[in-house]
């Protein structure tokens, strides 16, 4: 599928009213370009794409993009452009005219007719309502004053992200689903969060009591504050919010009020037009509403006394819908509910019916240290609940089991092992795992794609992740299913799959491990040779493959390689970071995060002298001056050499910071000179080049002062030596470290460093962090290779300070002497006389 | 420089061996739009507004490719000749119009003056 294409807001457009030839076909009036509507439409084009003519409105002056993914967007990991389900492109290939920006504002059933805002009126032969819910916002007093807002579309979280530009705190009333994933949204863009529940667990609905704790304890960890059993009594403010008071008398001051409590069906338009309402707009089956010419489909709907709010039932529902519309009707038999989410990284599923009560038995597993809880509802022997915190593989699993009402008294004293255990096996295999779910298993949760979907599809052709996503949808939104997409290819194309894609890039038919192997045992020297010998398929390979050659070549032949520039990012050939503005920010090296006066005054000058903006702390240790222009660049340079700094590396795959505590020179619990040993740490790697950024820390005892344990390498001193860790990663995926060994002396700690450090750069991927590195090739190769095979790893760290004598060269002083100064000024400046004048 | 201002003209940049192949070099332009020219490594050049459609990224930091530089911000892949984004995304950067001659390279005026306030409102 496509993200890219159509992201602009989609104008009205009269040119692209279809010609009167299509007037033959009866016509589908959809309102509603949300995730149903837009469904429904896809479901009816895979079954009889010339059946109707169809027309959508939209009250959002948008295409249809997948709402469900506002979270990421406003958590910044996604774009707006990245959650768009089906691009303008779409809609004009399947003829279907797109009115957006224009709301429905009635409905003449007698006319068939429906108007819009903008007072335009067309005629309908069968209409189908998918207005969707609207956010209920709770009638306290201040819930119209501005800055207080819900989030439920772009426009909210447009809001949401200029309130987070101008940092301060936000309040989120709710700690549903929606509410924590604003709080989380809002925390990740700086502003201090409160988020006040009314009951006293979080997430009531889909969580126990114990799971919606160990929640609560982690977000608050993550410096949300959570008020449980709080209720708002009124927020306040003297003509735009300025806080929340609660009916406890406490006050929260806040610039921003998100207020996500729930959703109520938007109901109103078939309301006014005399359709039977009751909670929501009343659906037999097959989403036909009391009028056989109207029918409505997902959030708005009502069937058999059941309104949904999430996206699974909207799918099964779509589908009935269009087995209706084109006479096949299969009916629609109420659906089943789970939740599967992340909120601020944690994992938590829960399925089924968890109240407890007659005949329910609980199978409970906790395991504090993994910070892992798990529950599972039997009852006359068939699991028809399950709630799941820190472990959710078996999410899939015990759903599937619930939803197929399968006997499980079998394996009832397994079940709460999760299915590996279960299933007799005892070993975790994933791919068994996943080969032993049923066809009508879920596998992806965004687009609604079963097993047996994907299976077929890859069937028909599709061998490739992208093969299928382009055809099934399965991983294309949120991508999390990803992994189980491949599992399922590797099944059912059996080898295939294995030696065939992951190449490194479109430019060849190799894998990153193949090139490698071939550019040492061929004794390859330059990128055009690599190129030329593997046989690429562009004349200059593309921005994945150059930077990728241009590594692995000066990583297999230290001080013989020339580098090649133009095979760099823009950081690593200019040596600073660049900023969205074009700008640069430039951090000199602290040496394990020491400095001194001579230091901060050079900095301060810097500052001064070339009006950077801002300077700011890094999480690394030292200093970032932001706002440099690239001809500034050098002479910025000069100045810091000047006083002793050189290159920090921030802008490189390369080592970037040793963080240290201050250990046993200062520190009354320090068990060793952390500080020393960073410091030291950090003289024998600065300047070495890797497949990706690597960070190291040393803490001076297990207290941890240095976080050690989420970095590439970690060293926590302990009385009788040091703990060798490895492995940790503190960004997108928060991962800690494996232990690798300990060791008795400062000596061996930088020995075994060294060598760590030469054997991801022999073996890892470009772009491979050490933390999907060693997930990769497990931590006991890793250990085989460092701990038990003593001549190897000396060899290895012989290796990696040969190559060092190269590598520790301060590329700053060297720009700062005019080397390559071409990159740096400009070309010349045109200066129109008519524009002095 | 010489600043002709006759309708018609040519800029004269300076010579080409300003920019090495493979690498891009920027002309700012007072009133106007920062310009971004390029030397391919097959001994072209070319010369676009500086400005990446997508978030107005410096192309003349990316990668050069062929006739196509990757941006430095987002990788958008832009092509050096229509200043069209390739791929699946959408957009256009300006091209300026570019010969070179007797070694030295030159850029059509018109393309890269703006048009002053006075003489649009004439």
């Amino acid at each position: 599928m496509d993200f890219q294409d159509g992201i602009d807001p989609v104008t009205q457009d009269e040119d692209n009213v279809l010609p009167p030839l299509a007037e033959a076909r009866e016509h589908l009036v959809v309102i509603g370009n949300g995730m149903a509507g837009c469904r429904a439409v896809e479901e009816l084009l895979a079954r009889d794409a010339g059946r109707y003519r169809v027309t959508i409105f939209g009250a959002e002056p948008y295409v249809n993009y997948n709402r469900i993914m506002l979270s990421p967007v406003l958590a910044g990991e996604k774009t707006f452009e990245q959650i768009v389900i089906n691009d303008a492109a779409w809609y004009a290939d399947n003829g279907i005219e797109l009115i957006a920006g224009d709301p429905v504002r009635a409905i003449d059933r007698a006319a068939k007719t429906v108007s819009s805002q903008s007072g335009r009126t067309i005629g309908y032969d069968k209409l189908l309502i998918a207005t969707g819910s609207d956010p209920f916002i709770i009638p306290v007093p201040g819930k119209d004053l501005p800055g207080v807002i819900s989030f439920r579309d772009m426009k909210d979280v447009d809001t949401m992200l200029a309130a987070a530009a101008d940092g301060g705190s936000a309040v989120v009333i709710g700690g549903g689903l929606l509410g924590l994933e604003a709080a989380h949204g809002l925390t990740l863009r700086g502003m201090k969060v409160t988020v006040i529940h009314l009951m006293d667990t979080l997430m009531e609905r889909q969580l126990d009591e114990a799971a919606g704790w160990l929640l609560k304890t982690a977000l608050e960890g993550r410096g949300q504050t959570i008020l449980t059993g709080a209720n708002t009594e009124a927020i306040y403010g003297d003509g735009k919010v300025e806080g929340v008071r609660l009916k406890d008398g406490r006050d929260i001051p806040a610039s921003l009020v998100v207020m996500a409590v729930g959703i109520r069906p938007a109901t109103a338009l078939a309301r006014e037009a005399g359709l039977a309402v009751n909670r929501g707009i009343q659906v037999d089956d097959h989403m036909v509403t009391s009028d056989p010419n109207v029918l409505a489909v997902g959030e708005c709907v009502e069937h058999d006394g059941n309104v949904y709010g999430l996206v699974a039932p909207l799918w099964d529902m779509c589908r009935s819908l269009a087995d209706g519309l084109t006479d096949q009707h299969s009916g629609y038999k109420g659906s089943v509910t789970s939740t599967k989410l992340k909120v601020a990284g944690l994992d938590v599923f829960s399925a089924g019916d968890f109240s407890g009560g007659e005949g329910c038995e609980d199978i409970v597993l906790r395991d504090a240290s993994r910070g892992v809880y798990k529950r599972v509802i039997v009852k006359d022997d068939k699991l028809i609940g399950a709630v799941l915190y820190g472990d959710t593989v078996d999410g899939g699993w015990y759903f599937d089991l619930l939803k197929r009402e399968e006997n499980v008294a079998d394996m009832r004293d397994m079940l709460i092992f999760g299915q590996a255990f279960a299933s007799g096996g005892g070993a975790l295999d994933p791919k068994a795992a996943v080969a032993a779910l049923s066809d009508e298993a879920e596998i992806c949760g965004c687009n609604g794609v079963s097993k047996g979907q994907v299976v077929s599809c890859i069937a028909k052709g599709a061998h490739s992740l992208d093969a299928v996503r382009a055809t099934c949808k399965a991983s294309a939104s949120c991508g999390s299913c990803t992994g189980l997409v491949e599992t399922l290819l590797a099944l059912t194309l059996g080898e295939d799959v294995q030696s065939g894609p992951k190449t490194m890039c479109k430019c060849t038919s190799f894998t990153h491990d193949d090139v490698r192997r071939e550019i040492v045992a061929q004794d390859m020297r330059s990128i055009p040779e690599v190129m030329q010998k593997l046989n690429w398929s562009t004349p200059e390979g593309c921005s994945s493959c150059r930077p990728a050659l241009n590594y692995y070549l000066l990583c297999a032949l230290p001080g013989e390689y020339q580098d090649d520039q133009r095979s760099r990012f823009v950081n690593e050939r200019m040596h600073a970071n660049i900023q969205k503005d074009g700008t640069y920010s430039v951090v000199p090296r602290m040496w394990g995060g020491l400095t001194n006066p001579r230091e901060l005054r050079a900095i301060a000058d810097v500052v001064e002298k070339y009006d950077a903006p801002m300077v700011k702390v890094t999480g690394g240790q030292r200093l970032d001056i932001f706002g440099i222009k690239k001809e500034d660049l050098p002479a910025v340079w000069a100045d810091l050499n000047a006083a002793g700094m050189v290159s920090g590396h921030a802008y490189g795959k390369s080592l970037r910071t040793v963080k240290t505590c201050v250990g046993s020179e200062w520190c009354r619990f320090g068990t060793q000179d952390s500080t020393g040993l960073g410091v030291k740490i950090e003289h024998m790697t600065w300047g070495s080049w890797m497949p990706h950024k690597f960070k190291i820390a040393a803490s001076g005892c297990p207290r941890n002062c240095a976080e050690a344990t989420i970095k590439d390498f970690g060293v926590v001193c302990v009385d009788s030596g040091y703990e060798l860790h490895v492995g940790g990663n503190g960004g997108i995926h928060v991962r800690a470290t494996d232990l690798l060994c300990k060791v008795a002396t400062e000596q061996e700690a930088m020995d075994y460093c060294a060598a760590f450090i030469q054997l991801y750069r022999e073996e890892a991927r470009y772009l491979e962090r050490t933390a999907p590195w060693i997930e990769r090739v497990g931590v006991d190769y890793v250990k085989g290779r460092i701990v038990a095979d003593d001549a190897g790893r000396e060899a290895l760290r012989a290796r990696f300070l040969f190559s060092q004598q190269f590598m520790q060269d301060d590329p700053w002083a060297r720009r700062a002497a005019g080397e390559d100064a071409e990159l740096h000024q400009h070309l010349a400046e045109v200066r129109p006389m008519e524009i002095i004048a | 420089m010489s600043l002709n201002t006759q309708v018609g003209t040519w800029l004269d940049i300076g010579p080409v061996d300003q920019i090495s192949p493979g690498n891009a070099r920027t002309l700012p332009v007072r009133g106007g739009e920062e310009i971004a020219i390029f030397h391919t490594q097959d001994n072209q050049f070319y010369a676009l507004v500086n400005k990446c459609p997508h978030k107005q990224g410096p192309l003349s930091q990316g990668i050069v490719h062929g006739s196509v530089v990757a941006c430095p911000l987002h990788n958008w892949n832009i092509s050096l000749k229509t200043g069209k984004a390739l791929g699946n995304d959408e957009g256009c950067v300006p091209t300026i119009p570019l010969k070179v001659e007797a070694g030295r390279i030159f850029l059509l005026r018109e393309a890269v003056i703006p048009v002053p306030t006075e003489a649009k409102a004439a």
